[in-house]
C-alpha cells in the first residue's frame, strides 16, 4: 500500500526496504504477532495500538525481517516484545537515539520508536528533539497517556497542572508540554496525533508516517484505565466528541461540530488578528457568525509551521474539552541519515576499491623515515 | 642548512626542551614542529603538551601560560623528561610559570620583548628579572640566561611583506623554532615545507613565517650570543618505516584497522569532550572507509546511536573522556545486556567531576570496572604509549567483536596528546576479526525450521549470535529486562537470573584464554637469582616506570617489571607472577586503583606509588620508589646516584 504524498519526486519512508515479491506468502497481522504473552492491563489502551499496529504492517508489504521496532521505558515501551520483528527493548528515554545509530547504518530497514508521554517528553525529550531536527528516516508513536503507568501513577510531562497523584498530593506545580507544539517546534517535518480507539483514523495516521521520509512524529492519545482513566472521555464519549474532535485534512476547511445543511460542521477555525493565533467560529450568516468561504483550509505542506503551530494550541489541558487530530504538517525536508549516507558513499567513490591497500598508505602517511 | 665552521659542536646523548609562552603563542605548532624535525632526523623522542583549558585565557598572565615539552635522544627513550634542559619562554609569564621545574644549570632563552611593566606586574614579578641579571640577588643565577629580542628581530625580519605589526609579530615563534634548530641541528626542509602548504593560501603570511624561521636560524649561526651548537646522533632502531604519531591519531587509525580487519562499517556516536575530541576529528575524515561519524546531541545519545549500529550489524563506537563515561554508564549496562559489540574510549583527564580536562590522570580504572547498576563486567583495556593505542584499539575491537560485549579502552591525555615515533606496522602482521554473523537457519528433515535462539552461546567463547536486522527467521527481540537463558525472553525466573549473571561474567573471564602470557622483564633472572621487586603498572605509567627501572638497574640493583594491557579480565598467569616476588610496587597517576584489584584478586600484599598531580609520573621519583621497596626486601642500602639523571631517562 502506498499513500499519495503529492510530492512528485519524494522518496517514500520505505522506498529502499525490500518488499515482498511476487512469490511470497502474502503477510497477515498473524504473521507480526510474537509468541509472547500481552501483559498490559486489563483496558489499557495499548491494546487498540498493538492490533492496529499488526494489522496494519502487512499493508506496508515489507519483508518482515527488515522492520526493527525499538522502544525506551515504561508500560507502551513492551510493545516490541508482542511483535514478530526485529525489536529492541531499551533503556529509559533513549529509544530515538539508538534508533538514530540503526536507521543511519541501514538504509534497508523501516525504523519504529514506540514510545510514552514520560519517555519521550521527560526523561527522553532531549533525544526526541534532536531527532526531530535531523529529521532521521524513522516513525515515533508517542503513546500519550498523561500519566506515568509502570511506576504507578505519578504525574507526567502532559498531566494538567493542580493534578493530585501519589507524588503531588497538593496537586501537580508542573505546566504540561503540549507534544504537537513541541515537535513542530523542534523543527519536525511530519507531525501528527490520533487516537488509540479509533482505529480507521489511526491506521490512516499510521501509513501516511510510514511512507513520509523523515522522522515522522505521531502522538496517540491513549487511555490508562487504572491511573487516569477517562482523561479523553470528551473526545471519545458519543454525545461531546463532534464538538471535542476537530479533525484535519489536508486540503479541506477546517470544520467540526454538529453537522449544518452542508453536511459539514457548524464550527470552524479562522484566523484571529487580534491574537495572531486561530479561534473557533460558528459558521454561517447570522451575526457573529462567519461564513463558510473564510474557514482555514488546513494545508499541511505549508512551509511555515506557523499556522500548524496556531492550530496546535486548541488542545487544552486539564480534563480535555477539545482538540485537533490528523496531520499537522507535513513537508518535505532531507533526511539526516540518506545525507550522511551519502557523504560515504561521495568519499568512498573517489577511493581505491581495496579498504586494506588505502589503509596500509593511511597508516604510512605523513613524514616518515626508514630504518635499515 | 648543515653545521657552520666556526662555532664549536659539542655531542650530547638527549636534550630535553620545553617551549612557554601565551596561549596565543602557537607554542604547540612551535613544539610540534621541532618534534617533527626531530622525528625526520632520527632521534628518539616523546613529548608532552601541556595548555590551559581556556582556550584564550587572559593574556600574559600564569593561568594563560602553554607549554610543549620535548625529549629527544641518540638512544631509546621512554618519557618525555622530568625536568627540561633548555627554557624557551616568550614572556614573563612563561618564565615564572615554568622556573620552579628547571635544573640548576639549565639554558634559558627569553623573548625581552614582552618584558613591560605591564606584563611583569600581570606575572606576578616586582622587578624585571632580567635587568637584575648577574646581580647579587639574581633570581636566574642559577642558569644561564640568554635574553635576546625575538619579536623585535622577527618584526624587522619580516617588514618586506608589508604586515601589520600585530600580525608581523606572530611569526616570532617561527623565529625561536628557527633558533633552537640551528642550535641541535634539526633538518629545516620539512618546516619549510609544512609552511608553505599551511598557509598556501595567505601568500604574505606564508613568506613572513618562512622568513622569520630562517632568520631565527640565520641568527644562531651569526650571532655571539650562542657560541656552541650541539648534535644528538639518531638512535638506533629496530629496521622499519617510522612516523612521529599522537595517541588519538594512532587510536583513531586503531579503530578504522578495526574496521577493516573485520570487515565491518564503523559507526561513531560521540559528543564532543576534552581530551577525546581529536579522535571524532579524525574519523570523520575517514569516510572513504565506510566510517559514520555521529556528533551527537549529547554523550548518552553517542552511545546509544552506536549501541544501535552495533544492533544494525556495524562495529559501534563511543569515545569521550571520564565525565562522559559517568553518563554513559546506563547504555552500557544496556550494551552488556544485551551483548552486542561495542568500544567505549575514555580518554581520561583529571577529575572528579570537570576536574582537569586537559591534564592526564588514570582514575577512571574503577568507574570502568564497576561504574554500572548491577553485576555489569566489561573487558578493559590499556594502551602503554601514543604508539601504542593503535593495537589497543585494534585489540578492543577483537574483543568486542568476538565476544559480543562492550569494551573499555582506557586512554589518557598524556597518551592522547603525547608523541614518540611509531614503527608502521604491516596489514600481514595485523590481526584478522571474525563478525561470525549468525545465518539462515536451515529446515530440519521433518520439514520444519527451528526456532532462532538468540541466547544460546558459542561453546569457547560463551558469545551469542550476532543477528543483524535482515535475514529471514532470525526475527528476535532484545533489550534491558533479564534474558532467559537461550530463548533471550523476558524471564524473572530467580535460578536464570543467577545464571545469566554468572554466564555474563563467566563470557568476559573467558577472554583471558585468548591472551599471551605476560612478559616480565628482569635481566637479573637471566643468570641468577632474578629480581625480589616486582614494579607493576597499566596505560601511559610504562614510560616513567621503565624508565625509572633502568635507573635502578643502572646502578647495579634488580627489579622485575611487568605492565598490564589488560585490566579486565587480568591474564591467567598474573596470579602466579606477583606471588614470585617478595614486594609488588604499583605506580599509577591515581590513588591506588590497581593495586586495590591486585589486593582483592590475588590476596598479594601490592604497594601503591600514587601522584595525581595532573602530570605524568616522574621517572626519578618512581626509582626511588623502587630503591625503597629494594632496601625492605634485600635489607640493603639503595643508592641511586649512581645513575646519574641525567644519563638516563
Amino acid at each position: 500500500m502506498t499513500t499519495d504524498l503529492n510530492f512528485p519526486g519524494l522518496r517514500s519512508g520505505v522506498e529502499l526496504v525490500p518488499t515482498l515479491g511476487e512469490g511470497d506468502q502474502p503477510q497477515t497481522g498473524k504473521d507480526f504477532t510474537s509468541d509472547q504473552e500481552v501483559r498490559w492491563c486489563p483496558g489499557c489502551g495499548d491494546y487498540a495500538v498493538l492490533k492496529a499496529v499488526q494489522g496494519f504492517l502487512p499493508d506496508l508489504g515489507l519483508r518482515r525481517e527488515n522492520i526493527v521496532f525499538v522502544s525506551g521505558i515504561g508500560c507502551s515501551s513492551r510493545f516490541p516484545y508482542y511483535l514478530d520483528t526485529y525489536g529492541m527493548h531499551s533503556i529509559h528515554g533513549r529509544a530515538p537515539s539508538i534508533a538514530t545509530g540503526i536507521a543511519t547504518a541501514r538504509e534497508d530497514l523501516s525504523v519504529w520508536v514506540v514510545t510514552g508521554d514520560g519517555d519521550a517528553l521527560s526523561i527522553g525529550g532531549n533525544h526526541l528533539i534532536h531527532a526531530l531536527r535531523r529529521n532521521v528516516n524513522m516513525t515515533i508513536l508517542l503513546f500519550n497517556n498523561r500519566i506515568y503507568g509502570l511506576t504507578k501513577g505519578q504525574y507526567s510531562p502532559t498531566s494538567e497542572a493542580g493534578k493530585i497523584t501519589k507524588s503531588t498530593p497538593m496537586g501537580s506545580l508542573d505546566h504540561p508540554f503540549n507534544p504537537v507544539s513541541l515537535a513542530l517546534g523542534a523543527e519536525g517535518s511530519f507531525v501528527a496525533r490520533t487516537i488509540d480507539s479509533d482505529r480507521k483514523h489511526l491506521t490512516s495516521v499510521l501509513s501516511a508516517a510510514a511512507a513520509h521520509r523523515g522522522t515522522s512524529f505521531v502522538e496517540i492519545y491513549q487511555n490508562c484505565p487504572i491511573f487516569n482513566d477517562g482523561a479523553f472521555d470528551a473526545i471519545k464519549d458519543n454525545a461531546t466528541r463532534a464538538d471535542a474532535i476537530i479533525p484535519l485534512v489536508h486540503g479541506e476547511p477546517i470544520r467540526f461540530g454538529a453537522p449544518g445543511e452542508d453536511g459539514l460542521g457548524t464550527k470552524g477555525l479562522v484566523r484571529d488578528p487580534d491574537t495572531g493565533g486561530v479561534r473557533i467560529v460558528e459558521i454561517g450568516d447570522a451575526a457573529g457568525q462567519v461564513p463558510a468561504d473564510a474557514i482555514i483550509v488546513h494545508d499541511a505542506r505549508n512551509p511555515d509551521p506557523s499556522t500548524a503551530f496556531a492550530i496546535s494550541r486548541l488542545t487544552d489541558s486539564g480534563y480535555l474539552n477539545q482538540s485537533p487530530i490528523g496531520i499537522f504538517r507535513q513537508v518535505e525536508r532531507p533526511t539526516y541519515d540518506d545525507q550522511a549516507r551519502e557523504q560515504v558513499s561521495r568519499a568512498q567513490a573517489d577511493a581505491p576499491a581495496e579498504r586494506s591497500d588505502r589503509l596500509a598508505a593511511l597508516i604510512g602517511g605523513g613524514d616518515t623515515w626508514t630504518v635499515v | 642548512m648543515s653545521v657552520q665552521q666556526g662555532k664549536q659542536v659539542k655531542q650530547l646523548d638527549r636534550v630535553i626542551i620545553r617551549f612557554a609562552g601565551d596561549s596565543g603563542d602557537g607554542m604547540q605548532l612551535t613544539g610540534d614542529r621541532f618534534t617533527q624535525e626531530s622525528a625526520v632526523f632520527g632521534n628518539d623522542l616523546v613529548t608532552l603538551p601541556n595548555f590551559p583549558a581556556e582556550i584564550r585565557a587572559p593574556q600574559g598572565t600564569l593561568p594563560g601560560v602553554s607549554s610543549f615539552q620535548v625529549h629527544f635522544a641518540d638512544h631509546d627513550i621512554l618519557t618525555a623528561g622530568d625536568a627540561p634542559d633548555v627554557l624557551v619562554a616568550m614572556n614573563p609569564a612563561a618564565l615564572k610559570a615554568n622556573l620552579g621545574d628547571l635544573p640548576k644549570g639549565a639554558t634559558i632563552i627569553v623573548d625581552t620583548h614582552d618584558f613591560t611593566a605591564r606584563n611583569l606586574t600581570k606575572a606576578g614579578y616586582d622587578a624585571n628579572p632580567l635587568e637584575l641579571l648577574g646581580d647579587a640577588n639574581d633570581p636566574l643565577g642559577a642558569f644561564a640566561v640568554h635574553p635576546v629580542d625575538l619579536t623585535g628581530m622577527t618584526v624587522e625580519a619580516v617588514k618586506e611583506f608589508g604586515l601589520s605589526r600585530k600580525d608581523a609579530a606572530r611569526a616570532k615563534n617561527m623565529f625561536a623554532l628557527g633558533l633552537l634548530s640551528w642550535m641541535y641541528g634539526r633538518p629545516t626542509e620539512p618546516t619549510v615545507a609544512f609552511l608553505e602548504k599551511r598557509f598556501a593560501k595567505v601568500a604574505d603570511i606564508r613568506d613572513a613565517n618562512v622568513t622569520a624561521f630562517k632568520a631565527g636560524w640565520n641568527f644562531g649561526e651569526t650571532t655571539e650570543t650562542f657560541a656552541v651548537q650541539y648534535e644528538i646522533k639518531p638512535a638506533p632502531m629496530a629496521p622499519g618505516t617510522y612516523r612521529n604519531i599522537t595517541g588519538n591519531l594512532a587510536l583513531a587509525y586503531g579503530l578504522i584497522a578495526g574496521g577493516v580487519q573485520s570487515g565491518l562499517p564503523v559507526f561513531l556516536g560521540s559528543y564532543p569532550i576534552t581530551p577525546a575530541s581529536d579522535i571524532l576529528h579524525e574519523l570523520s575524515k575517514h569516510k572513504a572507509f565506510g566510517v559514520t561519524t555521529f556528533q551527537a546531541e549529547d554523550e548518552i545519545a553517542g552511545v546509544g546511536a552506536a549501541i544501535g549500529a552495533s544492533f544494525a550489524g556495524a562495529l559501534g563506537v563511543t569515545t569521550t573522556s571520564g565525565p562522559g563515561i559517568a553518563l554513559k554508564s546506563e547504555a552500557i549496562g544496556l550494551a552488556v545486556m544485551t551483548e552486542l559489540p561495542l568500544v567505549v574510549v575514555d580518554v581520561q583527564r583529571g577529575g572528579p567531576s570537570t576536574g582537569l580536562p586537559t591534564k592526564t590522570e588514570q582514575a577512571d580504572l574503577l568507574q570502568a570496572m564497576f561504574g554500572r547498576n548491577g553485576e555489569a563486567p566489561v573487558p578493559i583495556v590499556a594502551p602503554q604509549s601514543p604508539g601504542d593505542c593503535f593495537d589497543a584499539a585494534l585489540e578492543a575491537a577483537r574483543i568486542a567483536v568476538t565476544y559480543r560485549t562492550p569494551v573499555m579502552l582506557l586512554s589518557d591525555g598524556y597518551l592522547a596528546n603525547g608523541s614518540e615515533p611509531w614503527r608502521i606496522p604491516e596489514l600481514a602482521d595485523l590481526p584478522t576479526i571474525d563478525p561470525d554473523f549468525a545465518t539462515p537457519i536451515a529446515e530440519g528433515p521433518d520439514g520444519t525450521t527451528p526456532e532462532f535462539q538468540p541466547y544460546a552461546r558459542d561453546p569457547e567463547t560463551l558469545a551469542r549470535p550476532w543477528a543483524p536486522p535482515g535475514v529471514a527467521g532470525l526475527e528476535h527481540r532484545i533489550g534491558g529486562l533479564e534474558k532467559a537463558d537461550i530463548t533471550g525472553n523476558i524471564s524473572y525466573d530467580p535460578a536464570n537470573h543467577d545464571l545469566m549473571v554468572r554466564t555474563r561474567q563467566a563470557k568476559v573471564d573467558r577472554i583471558a584464554r585468548s591472551l599471551p602470557p605476560l612478559v616480565v622483564d628482569d635481566p637479573s633472572a637471566e643468570d641468577g637469582p632474578g629480581a625480589k621487586v616486582l614494579v607493576i603498572g597499566w596505560g601511559s605509567t610504562y614510560g616513567p616506570i621503565g624508565a625509572g627501572v633502568r635507573r635502578v638497574r643502572k646502578a647495579g640493583y634488580h627489579v622485575a617489571q611487568v605492565h598490564l594491557r589488560h585490566l579486565n579480565p587480568f591474564p591467567d598467569d598474573l596470579g602466579d607472577i606477583l606471588r614470585g616476588y617478595d614486594k609488588v610496587l604499583v605506580p599509577e597517576m591515581n590513588l591506588g586503583q590497581l593495586s586495590m584489584l591486585l589486593r582483592a584478586k590475588y590476596l598479594v600484599d601490592a604497594i601503591g606509588y600514587n601522584q595525581v598531580r595532573g602530570l605524568p609520573l616522574k621517572a626519578a621519583e618512581v626509582a626511588h620508589a623502587i630503591g625503597e621497596l629494594i632496601t625492605e626486601a634485600e635489607g640493603i642500602a639503595v643508592d641511586l646516584t649512581a645513575a646519574p639523571e641525567r644519563a638516563l631517562s
